[in-house]
C-alpha cells in the first residue's frame, strides 16, 4: 500500500461489522414480518366470510326478496337484481363516454387539451364516492323528485369513467404504430382505423379496464345511500328506488338482528366472490398479453 | 499498490444461457488491460464475475477461480467484502441524484462506518483530484447535487466516488460509451494516470481506446477468450484469424 | 395513478387518409373522419364536464350554509339540527386523526410490503404476493366495516384496548371505557384499506428506480439492505412521500368501513378509546334524513370541503409519483 493509503486500509480488510450485518438480518425480517400483518387481515376478512356466510346461503337467500323483522329466512334475490339493474345502468352511460375519452387521449390527445383530460381523469379517480353520491343527487334526484335506480346508475357511472378513459388509453398506446400505418395505406379512413383496427387489437385490453371499474364500483355503498336509497321489493324501473347488495349488507350489519347479520354475511360472501372473480379473470387476461396477437 | 488479478477457468451463466467459457487469464498490477470484442461476447459479464456484480441479475450465477491480490473471490469471502476492495465504473455515470457532490464520494466510507469528518474530507479532495474533477467541483461540494453535473463530469465523480474507498483494482465497463469525445479525452487521461496506483481493468468497444490506454488488451468472442496479448501485439501481428478479423473490421 | 406521462408521440401521416380509395369510391371519409373525432372529443370533455358538475353542485348545495355560517363552520363545534346550528370542528377532527392514525399503522406495513417484494422475495413469489396485496384494495369497504363490526371490535373490545389501556394508558391517549367501537377500531380498518395504495404506489416508484444506481451502491460494497436504503429508498422517497399522500386521500375520504366502526358522535375526545365522527360518515349517515334547507346545505358544505381537500391531495401525490416515474423505466446492463 502507498502512503496515501492509511485512512481506510485496515478498515478495508476487517470484516463487515456485526451492526451492519445485524442490520441487513432485521431489514429482511422486518420486511417479511410487515407481509404477513398485512396479509393476517386479508386471510381473516376471507376466512370470515366464508365461515359466517356460507350456511347462510340457500335457494331461498338467492330467489326470495327481505321478510320482515322477526321472521326468518326470506334472501337478496332483489337487492341481487338490483346491483345488477345500476351496474346496467352505469355501464350503458359510462363505458361509451369511457371509452371514448380514451379513445380522444390515445388517437387525438397528444396536446394540452388531452393533458388536461388525462389529468383532470386521475384527480376524478381520487374523489370520494360520497361525494359523487351529492352530486349524482342533486342532478337526478332533485330533479325527479325521489330516489331511482337511475340516480344510483349515474353515481357509478361517473365513478367508472376515469378508470376506463385511463386503461383504454394506456391499451390503445399499446398498439404498434405500424399497425395503424399499415391501415392508412391501405387507404382506410381514420375513424375506420381507429375503431376496426387499433379498438380491435385492443379490445381485451379495454376489456381489462372495464372489468376493472366493474369490480371497483360492484361494492360501492356509499354513492347509492341517497341515490338508489334502497328498496325492500323487487324494482325493474328506472325511476324508483332500488334494492343494492351492498346497501343491503350495510343496513343488515348495523342492525340489532342476528337473523340479519347472518344474511349480511352471506350476502358479502356473495359479493366478493363476484368481485374477486372479475379482479381474476382481469389478471389472467392481462397475464396473456393485452393485445390480440401481440406477446 | 495495485494487486494483480488471476482468473482461472471462470464460468458464467444467465439462467441456462452460458455466457462464459473457461476464461483463464491474468491482468498484471498496476497496469490497464482492456478487454474487447463485438457487442453480447460477454465481455461485460466478465468484469461484472471479477467483482461478483454478475450475480445480482436475477438467476445469474459463475464458478470458477477468481484471485484479486491474495483475495479468493469466489471462496470464502463475502460479496461484500469483495466489492469493497474492488472499484467499478459502470457503462452510464450513475451518480446517487439525490446527494450532494461531497457526499456521491464519501458515500461508500459512510456505508462502511467511518465518519471521521476531518479523514472524510481529506479522502474526498484527494478522491476528487485523483479523478481531475477537483477544480471544478471544489466550490460547490455540498451545493450541487451529483445529477447536476455533465456527463462527463458525472462519469469523473462516479470514478472519485469508486477510488475513495481505496479500492486495490479498478473495474470498468465501457466507461466512456455515453460521453462525448472530450470527455472521453480525459477519462483516458485519467486512466493513463490511475495505473499507477491501481490495477485497472478496462471494458470497451472501442479498439482505438484500447490501444491508447491498456498495456494488455484480451479479445472475447461467443463468451470465449481468444487471445491475451500485449496490445501492440493484438492490434499488429496478432496470433489467432479471428482477432484478426475483428480488429481489421471484417465483423463486429 | 401515474399522471400524465409524455408518450412518444404517434407520428400518424394525417394526409394519408386523405388519399381517396378508388374501388370503395372517395367520399366521405373526410366529413366521417371529423364527424368521430368531434363525437371523441366529446366524450373527452364529459370528463372535464364531470369535474365542473361536481364542483357546480357542491357550490350551488352549500351556498346557504356558507352564508349563514362563513368560515367559523369549519371552526365550531356545536352540530344540532334542531336549532339549525351547525359547526363541522369534530367532523374535521376526526377524518383527521382517523386518517393520520391509519397513515402511521399503514405506512410503515407498505413500505416494508413493497421493499420484500421489489428487492427480497424470491422471483416465482413476487406476482402473487402483488397479487394477494392487491386484492385487499379489491375488498368493498362496506365488507370490511362489517368484518370489523364482528370481528375487529370484539377483538379490541376484549383484547386490544384493555392491554394498550394497561401499558400505555398514561399517554392519555387509551384511557376511558373500552367499547371498542371508537376512533382506534377507525384507525386500523382504514390502516388496512390503505396498504395496498401505498403499497403499490412504492413498488412502482421503487421498480423505476434505475439498475444502475443500486449497482452503483452494491459495488461500492454495500450488504442488501443498505443498497435498498440508499440506491433505492433514497431515489425513490418523493415517490414513496406520493404515495403516502395518495393512501391519506383515500383515507380522508373513506366512508362506509369508518361510518360502522367509529361510533359517529360528533364529540372531541383525546381518548382513542372515544367514539367520533368522520366528514364522510356524517354525510353518509345524516344526509338522506336531513330535514331542511339548512341541514342539507352544511352537509353539503363538508361535502365541498372534503372534495376539495381530496383533490389538492390528489394533485400533490401525482406530482410528487411524477417526478420520480418520469424518467426512463429501469433496465439491467446488457
Amino acid at each position: 500500500m502507498p502512503e496515501t493509503v492509511t485512512a481506510t486500509a485496515d478498515f478495508a480488510a476487517a470484516p463487515i461489522s456485526l451492526w451492519r450485518r445485524g442490520m441487513n438480518s432485521f431489514a429482511t425480517f422486518a420486511a417479511a414480518v410487515s407481509v404477513i400483518l398485512v396479509l393476517l387481515p386479508l386471510g381473516a376478512v376471507f376466512g370470515y366470510l366464508v365461515y359466517k356466510g356460507i350456511g347462510s346461503i340457500n335457494w331461498a337467500f338467492l330467489t326470495q326478496t327481505p321478510k320482515p323483522v322477526g321472521e326468518a329466512g326470506g334472501g337478496m334475490a332483489n337487492a341481487i337484481a338490483g346491483s345488477a339493474f345500476i351496474l346496467l345502468i352505469a355501464s350503458v352511460i359510462g363505458v361509451p363516454i369511457g371509452i371514448g375519452a380514451g379513445i380522444y387521449l390515445a388517437e387525438y390527445g397528444r396536446n394540452q387539451l388531452g393533458n388536461i383530460i388525462r389529468f383532470t381523469a386521475d384527480v376524478l379517480n381520487g374523489v370520494p364516492s360520497i361525494v359523487i353520491g351529492i352530486v349524482a343527487y342533486g342532478i337526478v334526484v332533485l330533479s325527479q323528485g325521489h330516489f331511482s335506480a337511475l340516480a344510483g346508475g349515474v353515481a357509478l357511472a361517473i365513478m367508472m369513467i376515469p378508470t376506463i378513459t385511463r386503461t383504454t388509453e394506456e391499451m390503445l398506446l399499446l398498439v404498434p404504430n405500424a399497425v395503424r400505418e399499415a391501415a392508412y395505406g391501405l387507404g382506410v379512413s381514420r375513424w375506420r382505423t381507429t375503431l376496426s383496427i387499433t379498438l380491435r387489437t385492443a379490445t381485451s385490453g379495454v376489456i381489462t379496464g372495464v372489468m376493472l371499474a366493474f369490480a371497483r364500483v360492484a361494492g360501492e355503498t356509499a354513492p347509492l345511500l341517497f341515490t338508489a336509497f334502497g328498496n325492500q321489493y323487487w324494482n325493474w324501473k328506472i325511476n324508483q328506488p332500488t334494492a343494492a347488495l351492498s346497501l343491503q349488507i350495510f343496513t343488515y350489519a348495523i342492525s340489532p338482528f342476528d337473523e340479519w347479520h347472518r344474511q349480511a354475511w352471506a350476502g358479502a360472501l356473495i359479493l366478493i366472490v363476484l368481485i374477486v372473480v372479475a379482479v381474476s379473470a382481469v389478471r389472467l387476461v392481462a397475464g396473456r398479453g393485452m393485445l390480440k396477437g401481440a406477446n | 499498490m495495485g494487486v494483480g488479478i488471476k482468473v482461472d477457468k471462470l464460468n458464467a451463466w444467465f439462467g441456462k444461457t452460458q455466457a462464459l467459457y473457461d476464461i483463464t487469464m491474468d491482468a498484471p498490477a498496476n497496469h490497464a488491460t482492456a478487454i474487447i470484442g463485438p457487442s453480447g461476447c460477454g465481455k461485460s459479464t466478465f468484469v461484472r464475475c471479477l467483482n461478483r456484480m454478475h450475480e445480482t441479475v436475477p438467476d445469474a450465477r459463475a464458478a470458477g477461480r477468481v484471485q484479486i491480490g491474495e483475495l479468493d473471490v469466489y471462496n470464502g469471502t463475502s460479496a461484500v467484502q469483495i466489492r469493497r476492495r474492488i472499484g467499478m465504473v459502470f457503462q452510464k455515470p450513475n451518480p446517487f441524484p439525490t446527494m450532494s457532490i461531497y457526499d456521491n464520494v464519501a458515500a461508500g466510507l459512510k456505508l462502511n462506518g467511518f465518519h471521521d469528518h476531518k479523514r472524510l474530507d481529506e479522502i474526498v479532495e484527494r478522491s476528487l483530484k485523483l479523478s481531475a474533477l477537483w477544480d471544478e467541483v471544489k466550490d460547490s461540494l455540498r451545493k450541487k447535487s451529483g445529477a447536476s453535473l455533465s456527463g462527463g463530469q458525472q462519469q469523473r465523480l462516479c470514478i472519485a466516488r469508486a477510488l475513495a474507498v481505496e479500492p486495490q483494482v479498478l473495474l470498468m465497463d465501457e466507461p466512456c460509451s455515453a460521453l462525448d469525445p472530450i470527455s472521453t479525452g480525459k477519462i483516458e487521461e485519467l486512466i493513463f494516470q490511475l495505473k499507477e496506483k491501481f490495477t485497472i481493468v478496462i471494458v470497451t468497444h472501442n479498439m482505438q481506446q484500447a490501444s491508447r490506454v491498456a498495456e494488455f488488451t484480451g479479445f472475447f468472442l461467443l463468451g470465449k477468450l481468444i487471445e491475451l496479448d500485449k496490445t501492440e501485439k493484438i492490434f499488429t501481428t496478432p496470433s489467432d484469424k479471428r482477432t484478426e478479423d475483428y480488429i481489421t473490421g471484417r465483423f463486429g | 395513478m401515474t399522471g400524465p406521462q409524455p408518450i412518444a408521440k404517434p407520428e400518424v401521416a394525417a394526409s394519408s387518409d386523405v388519399q381517396s380509395q378508388p374501388l370503395l369510391g372517395a367520399g366521405n371519409s373526410h366529413v366521417a373522419d371529423a364527424i368521430f373525432h368531434l363525437a371523441m372529443l366529446a366524450c373527452g370533455l364529459c370528463v372535464l364536464a364531470l369535474v365542473g358538475v361536481i364542483l357546480y353542485e357542491l357550490v350551488k348545495g352549500s351556498r346557504l350554509s356558507w352564508h349563514a355560517f362563513g368560515l367559523k363552520f369549519f371552526f365550531q363545534s356545536e352540530w344540532d339540527p334542531v336549532n339549525e346550528q351547525f359547526g363541522a370542528l369534530p367532523f374535521v377532527y376526526g377524518t383527521l386523526v382517523s386518517s393520520f392514525l391509519a397513515l402511521l399503522l399503514a405506512v410503515p406495513l407498505a413500505i416494508g410490503v413493497a421493499v420484500f417484494i421489489t428487492e427480497m422475495c424470491p422471483r416465482w413469489l413476487k406476482g402473487p404476493l402483488a397479487f394477494t396485496t392487491e386484492l385487499l384494495a379489491a375488498i368493498p369497504s362496506v365488507i370490511y366495516g362489517l368484518w370489523a363490526i364482528f370481528v375487529l371490535v370484539p377483538l379490541l373490545r376484549q383484547y386490544g384496548e384493555p392491554f394498550s389501556a394497561r401499558y400505555f394508558g398514561w399517554t392519555g391517549l387509551f384511557e376511558g371505557p373500552p367499547y371498542g367501537i371508537g376512533m382506534l377500531a377507525a384507525g386500523i380498518i382504514l390502516a388496512i384499506m390503505v396498504v395496498p395504495i401505498v403499497s403499490s404506489i412504492t413498488r412502482e416508484v421503487m421498480t423505476a428506480v434505475p439498475q444502475q444506481q443500486r449497482e452503483a451502491v452494491l459495488a461500492l460494497g454495500a450488504t442488501r439492505w443498505e443498497m435498498i436504503r440508499t440506491g433505492v429508498l433514497r431515489n425513490a422517497r418523493a415517490g414513496i412521500l406520493g404515495g403516502v399522500i395518495l393512501g391519506l386521500g383515500r383515507a380522508l375520504g373513506e366512508t362506509m368501513a369508518v361510518t360502522m366502526v367509529i361510533g359517529n358522535r360528533p364529540e372531541i375526545a383525546k381518548s382513542l378509546f372515544a367514539p367520533g365522527y368522520t366528514m364522510a360518515s356524517v354525510i353518509a349517515n345524516e344526509f338522506s334524513e336531513a330535514t331542511g334547507d339548512t341541514y342539507l346545505s352544511a352537509l353539503i358544505e363538508i361535502g365541498l370541503a372534503l372534495f376539495i381537500v381530496t383533490i389538492i391531495v390528489n394533485i400533490l401525490a401525482q406530482f410528487l409519483v411524477w417526478t420520480v416515474t418520469r424518467g426512463t423505466p429501469a433496465r439491467s446492463h446488457a
